[in-house]
């Protein structure tokens, strides 16, 4: 085994957004973690955001600001009651500004497991493109 | 005198600031003990576990995006449970450059002890969108039981 297979996961708190004046509905808020890479040809997004449901989660693209936004429902049954909590559950929410110009009609969504996969490909005239020069 | 007095001067700012230090651990403690009741998240530790309990019950969670059921070994003795797995971030291709890199992954094991002893042998577990769900059975000896008190 390598170093790399052996590696202990590095734990992080959980991201509370600290700006409330910009929420409107009651309940914490938080930022979820993500990875962002692109290549020649998209854009893709992962993001982790647990307790999310399909139709709780929203992905909104306009003028170039990507917004997510997943409601997440308290897991926990009417009779419950507490005896150890380390975490809280809330509404995950994150902004980006985009500089690439997306093809908004191949946005490709996936959610699964509670990682939501947001693949964005990049709209034709943004591919960078060989010219070739010929000789005169 | 005139000698002195520098030393007294400086004792007597440092008593301040001794004051005022045990002033701000005293309010921390103070909003530390009226605010949230729990343990709040501690840095090192995953997953981050809530236990809950009702009259039959535990239940313990946890946030695990991105793992399958599969992929979580789960432990348990009388009154403890151990949860073990491994969170693998599935490299992409080389050519992928990074904007952001947040995501965690790797090993993690826990150990979380219960109050109260369980039935291990009906202990079930699932894995829905992200979040791992332990439900514990309480022991007979474990769940509260009404008694009845008669009228003489």
């Amino acid at each position: 085994m390598t170093a790399e297979e052996t590696k202990a996961l590095e734990a992080k708190e959980k991201q509370e957004l600290s700006t409330p004046a910009e929420q409107t509905r009651p309940g914490p808020t938080f930022t979820p973690a993500v990875d962002i890479f692109e290549n020649e040809k998209e854009l893709t997004l992962l993001a982790d955001m647990p307790g999310v449901k399909t139709k709780d989660l929203d992905i909104d693209l306009r003028e170039n600001v990507l917004t997510l936004t997943g409601e997440v429902e308290s897991p926990e049954g009417p009779g419950e009651r507490p005896v150890l909590k380390e975490y809280r559950t809330g509404r995950y929410v994150r902004q980006f500004s985009l500089s690439d110009t997306i093809d908004q009609s191949k946005i490709n969504a996936e959610l699964r497991d509670g990682v939501l996969r947001l693949v964005l490909p990049k709209a034709e005239k943004a591919v960078p493109r060989k010219i070739t020069v010929k000789a005169g | 005198m005139a000698i002195f007095r520098p030393v007294g001067w400086a004792t007597r700012s440092w008593e301040g600031f001794d004051e005022l230090d045990r002033m701000r651990r005293d309010m921390d403690r103070l909003l530390g003990f009226t605010g949230w009741p729990f343990r709040e998240a501690r840095a090192g530790v995953f997953p981050l576990t809530n236990v809950t309990e009702d009259d039959h019950n535990y239940y313990v969670r946890a946030e695990l995006p991105g793992m399958a059921a599969n992929e979580i070994d789960i432990s348990v003795t009388g009154d403890s449970i151990s949860i073990s797995g491994e969170r693998q971030i599935r490299t992409e291709k080389k050519e992928a450059r990074y904007h952001r890199r947040e995501r965690e992954a790797g090993k993690f094991s826990r150990v979380i002890s219960l109050p109260g002893q369980i039935d291990t042998g009906k202990v079930k577990a699932s894995c829905v969108d992200g979040v791992l769900t332990v439900v514990l059975p309480k022991a007979e000896a474990a769940k509260p039981k009404q008694i009845a008190v008669k009228s003489a």
